[in-house]
């Protein structure tokens, strides 16, 4: 029997290996100084500003792939964002700091874009969308938000309390649906969150709501018994409203670390997310894990919260997300 | 999931065999995956960079001991300095010369604050204190409510007070209001302790973090415990940072470490803030709660398993003296039963999940690879393979031999599985019970090689 346990395992990713130890100055002195060396390199002959050029790119690159790691990217997907800017620059012969950074926005963009995809909404309402994700990232306060905003859009919503699991979680996502002006479908806490469910899709339907918005509780990815209950949850869905969920939308924290990529891999495995909400952007953190999530499992984000108030809540720009990332 | 540190080590420094020392040239490969691993794990850049640099000064013209292979000397390095990163010693906790002694909890939105603030409180009352709870939470929807929800749980008191929104939106004086009147209330009601739960707040709203300022001034609290997420990334030394500026935190607690997040903010945590992790959160139960041990988090970011917990768990749990008669029988000629499989398997269950005991495991040596393949088990296998066993009879069980077609198919019917199912546990069984007697059999090379595997994970194990 402990052989089939510890047979079946994983092959490990291998990160690529780091490929410049990091340099200490600031990027942006290093940027400067890079380009005002190429400016100065411009009257030399042609082989040296190559010569040059090549130079100044690694520096600049080490400082790039720096500045990537430290937005929480991730050594893996920054290891060939830095290959292929490094491919690129060498052969379209990139000659200053500025314009190698509006190659890494491009390069940025262009992984964050790949994976945009039109949401299939359902010919029929309700339509359903289920929020996921680890305790404390944010999803009765997202659902909260995005009840007004539907509504704002003229949609008719339903908010559904599954969680309940979490002392006041379903009193807390009252007080949202209070102020968004939207009809709560409850059961008390420790309740079957399936039978919450159950109820909420059956009012949604009766009803003809546009969007019934589903609130889960936390759970770490890494229990698997929680997992579990979560594809309870959608094959009841699915039982009464075939095709439900129509999204399943994880919500992740900016501050997060790489532990994100295992959390977004799991959620997906289990409760087949369709894409990200990116929480808590308006602090220090950047949220450059959804750009490794983006790259290695092809999740789009859809939304970014902004704050606390009931309209924190905007569309996700991967244009402005990138600027934010590098400048 | 990530190749550990001390694999990408060893694979590293294969061509280091026959090197004597350590020198810049051959330490730089080694240097980088650190560096990798560091930041896999989420230490911050410049927390992992003056990791780095230290670790280079020792390692260089360190001479290569012969008991160690180069890769476990640098692993020994970085385990050292990581540990001299994060103190060596387990953190103490302040009381006030005049009670109550006051805690005030602070963080992040969702860092688990609240959550914590619960465990903290069931932690000091089997303690043997009185703690008093209380929320200044007047800002997230419900956040007083689950405090309340929380202390009724545990059986803990709480100040609830009351909050009139009157004078239109609750602010600082409601919250400052409300401390007041906890303390008087502790002080009252001869509550040693009082525990202030506060609203999540982001280090750069300026506004929030003039409150807490101000709360601190007006509490004078012995402890401020900063209350980060274990998941969190490189951002952690920013936030660290400005609860730490602004109120100089006398500690940090890690939660959500049941998950398998590295915990690399740990090391960022402490280098910025100078002050020590205190608790750990390790699940959503009241009591999964404890004192920091900074080795443990070390094992863990260096993917060298968490042996120390483990032991004391099954100090804690395991019946010893039927482990040893398995073991002793498994090694002697007879090899083992089903019977006493099944008694193993009730054993290990008490230890918790096959995934947790798996990720505790070293992922060198003897026990390579678990670490990885704890994310694809089936927790159930174990409840299944009992079955299988449960529906056969003592006679079945002593001697697997008689089990023949017939009897399979009545055990799976019973045990509710394949037939396969079946037939493999005894295939691993009787595979397994053979290579026992080998080893019991084999004039204790086996063992011994088995225990000198052990004895090279312990250099680093303790």
């Amino acid at each position: 029997m402990a052989f089939s346990i510890f047979g079946k395992r994983n092959t490990p990713e291998t990160p690529e290996p780091a490929e410049q130890p990091e340099q200490p100055r600031g990027l942006f002195d290093r940027m400067k100084q890079a380009v005002t060396r190429t400016r100065e390199s411009l009257s030399n002959s042609i082989s040296s500003v190559v010569a040059l050029t090549r130079e100044v790119d690694d520096a600049s690159l080490d400082d790039l792939e720096l500045a990537l790691l430290a937005s929480d990217i991730g050594s893996a997907t920054t290891q060939q964002i830095i290959t292929s800017l490094r491919d690129r620059a060498l052969r379209q012969g990139i000659s200053d700091g500025a314009e190698l950074k509006s190659l890494l926005k491009a390069e940025l963009l262009r992984i964050l874009n790949s994976v945009e995809m039109p949401i299939k909404h359902p010919s029929a309402p309700p339509e359903v969308i289920m929020m996921v994700g680890v305790n404390g990232a944010g999803k009765t306060t997202t659902s909260g938000k995005l009840a007004a905003q539907y509504r704002r859009e003229g949609h008719t919503v339903l908010l559904c309390a599954a969680d309940t699991f979490r002392a006041a979680a379903i009193e807390q996502l009252q007080v949202w649906a209070d102020r968004s002006g939207v009809d709560l479908i409850k059961t008390k806490q420790g309740g079957d969150p399936s039978a919450a469910l159950y109820d909420a899709l059956a009012a949604a339907k009766a009803r003809s709501t546009g969007i019934l918005l589903v609130d889960t509780a936390g759970r770490l990815h890494t229990k698997s018994d929680l997992m579990k209950e979560l594809d309870k949850m959608r094959r009841t869905a699915e039982k009464l409203i075939p095709g439900a969920p129509h999204q399943t939308l994880l919500v992740i924290d900016a501050t997060t670390g790489q532990n994100g990529l295992q959390q977004a891999r799991i959620f997906t495995e289990a409760a087949h997310v369709t894409g990200i909400v990116l929480t808590k952007l308006d602090g220090s953190a950047k949220g450059g894990i959804v750009v490794a999530i983006a790259h290695e499992l092809g999740l789009p984000v859809r939304y970014a919260g902004v704050g606390e108030k009931l309209e924190d809540i905007i569309p996700f720009d991967p244009a402005s997300f990138v600027d934010s990332l590098i400048d | 999931m990530f190749e550990t540190l001390s694999e990408k080590l060893q694979r590293s420094f294969k061509t280091l065999r026959g090197q004597g020392t350590l020198t810049d040239e051959n330490i730089n490969d080694a240097l980088r995956e650190i560096r990798v691993a560091l930041i896999e794990s989420d230490v911050n850049l410049d927390v992992a960079k003056d990791i780095i640099d230290k670790i280079r000064d020792k390692a260089l013209g360190s001479q290569v001991a012969t008991a160690l292979s180069p890769a476990e000397q640098i692993v020994k390095i970085v385990r050292d300095e990581l540990i001299a990163t994060l103190g060596t010693d387990t953190a103490k906790f302040k009381f006030a010369s005049q009670p109550p002694t006051i805690i005030l909890m602070a963080g992040l939105q969702g860092s688990g604050k609240t959550t914590t603030s619960g465990k903290l409180a069931q932690w000091l009352k089997k303690g043997g204190h009185r703690p008093m709870l209380v929320s200044v939470d007047v800002y997230r929807p419900a956040a007083r409510e689950q405090l309340r929800v929380v202390a009724q749980s545990i059986g803990a008191k709480i100040y609830e007070g009351e909050l009139t929104t009157e004078n239109g939106q609750l602010g600082t004086p409601d919250v400052l209001r409300l401390a007041k009147e906890a303390r008087r209330e502790a002080t009252n009601s001869a509550c040693n302790i009082l525990i202030v739960d506060t609203a999540g707040r982001l280090g750069i709203d300026e506004a929030l973090m003039a409150e807490m300022a101000e709360l601190k001034k007006l509490l004078n609290p012995s402890e401020i415990l900063f209350v980060a997420d274990a998941m969190t990334g490189q951002d952690a030394v920013n936030s660290a940072k400005a609860f730490n500026d602004r109120l100089a935190i006398t500690g940090s607690v890690l939660t959500k470490m049941d998950g398998d997040a590295r915990g690399g903010a740990a090391l960022s945590i402490r280098q910025i803030t100078g002050q020590p992790v205190k608790f750990l959160g390790t699940g959503e139960k009241p009591d999964a709660f404890e004192p920091f041990h900074p080795d443990r988090i070390v094992s863990r970011i260096l993917g060298m398993g968490d042996i120390a917990t483990l032991l004391e768990r099954a100090e804690e749990k395991l019946d010893k003296s039927k482990a040893h008669a398995f073991a002793t029988k498994a090694l002697s000629g007879d090899g083992f039963s089903l019977e006493d499989f099944r008694e193993q398997l009730r054993q290990i269950k008490k230890l918790g999940s096959m995934q947790s005991i798996m990720k505790m495991l070293p992922s060198v040596g003897p026990f390579a690879g678990m670490q990885q393949a704890a994310n694809s088990v089936d927790e159930k296998q174990l409840g299944r393979t009992e079955a299988i066993i449960n529906s056969m009879t003592m006679k079945e069980r002593l001697n697997s031999a008689i089990i023949n077609g017939s009897r399979r198919k009545r055990i799976a019917l019973g045990a509710g599985v394949q037939v396969s199912e079946v037939n493999n546990l005894l295939k691993q069984h009787a595979q397994m019970s053979k290579m026992f007697k080998t080893m019991g059999a084999g004039g204790g090379k086996m063992q011994q090689r088995l225990m000198s595997q052990l004895g090279g994970m312990q250099k680093f194990g303790r």
